[in-house]
């Protein structure tokens, strides 16, 4: 069953790490991946909440499993980030490629906590 | 006498601007790499787990050898000589890889390692992975091209 909970999970993650991907890079049109930093950061701000969760006792074993390792965890990713990252880097776009990583890596510690926050709010 | 028939309706609907229609089967390759990575991750999490507040290896390792994988696959499929099936990239690196790495779980680790009061793990754990994950995506990267570049039938020994 836990399994299942984070195949399921992995699934729908991907999936929607794919279409958001597209729908953003489609509507921006620059060279900073934007698609990759908006799933990033939105599936660290679900991740906080979901610790929160997990913290204040709202959020069961199979929640954590779905929501957490399975879909958050696939949802975001650091594969294509780095590759991102490289090819920006690569490209002559030092500065862009900088901004990314270390913007990236902030913006998901930042995101996270303020999910963790939000979670305080509503299970504290 | 006949009424003139009215102008065909065009079959195929009319994507919204800048992008077409997400393909089925790109999105299935998606799915079931995306199940498969995800999977693989909980594997490894649970045959080395990490206890609460110490260094997050398992997933230090999972995204330092995703990022590394990626770099092979993408350097292979995007400047590789012979064209690959249309599904690897979707099922291979959106899927697979993009599943198997995670950007949330890192960050929710850097988190409780901050919340336990123990900030230099914490931040070491976030700068180390940042930069692992660049060196083995650029060293993976390099190490293909050069092997690719190799005119075939030279690698004798």
């Amino acid at each position: 069953m836990n399994w299942l909970l984070v195949f399921t999970g992995g699934m729908v993650g991907a999936v929607a790490r794919y279409l958001t991907d597209r729908a953003v890079g489609a509507r921006r049109g620059t060279a900073f991946p934007w698609g990759m930093f908006t799933v990033n950061v939105t599936g660290c701000a679900l991740a906080g909440v979901l610790t929160g969760a997990v913290v204040a006792d709202a959020a069961p074993d199979g929640v954590r499993l779905f929501l957490g390792t399975g879909l958050c965890g696939a949802l975001t990713t650091y594969s294509t980030f780095s590759w991102e990252t490289l090819r920006l880097a690569e490209s002559g776009a030092r500065r862009l490629a900088a901004a990314n990583a270390l913007g990236g890596v902030a913006a998901g510690l930042a995101a996270t906590y303020a999910g963790v926050a939000l979670a305080g709010t509503v299970w504290g | 006498m006949s009424v003139p028939d009215p102008a065909p309706v065009p079959r195929t609907r009319r994507p919204l601007p800048g992008h077409g229609h997400a393909a089925v089967p790109v999105l299935a390759a998606v799915a079931l790499g995306g199940g498969l990575g995800s999977a693989a991750r909980y594997a490894a999490l649970r045959v080395w787990p990490v206890p609460a507040h110490a260094f997050p290896w398992t997933t230090f390792a999972v995204n330092v050898s995703g990022c590394a994988l990626i770099g092979v696959l993408l350097v292979t499929l995007t400047e590789g000589r012979r064209p690959a099936h249309p599904l690897t990239r979707p099922f291979l690196g959106t899927g697979v890889l993009g599943g198997f790495t995670t950007f949330s779980t890192c960050a929710q680790e850097t988190e409780r390692l901050l919340s336990a009061g123990r900030p230099a793990p914490a931040l070491a754990y976030a700068a180390a992975t940042l930069a692992a994950a660049l060196s083995a995506v650029w060293l993976a990267a390099t190490a293909t091209r050069r092997l690719s570049a190799r005119p075939p039938g030279v690698i004798r020994r």
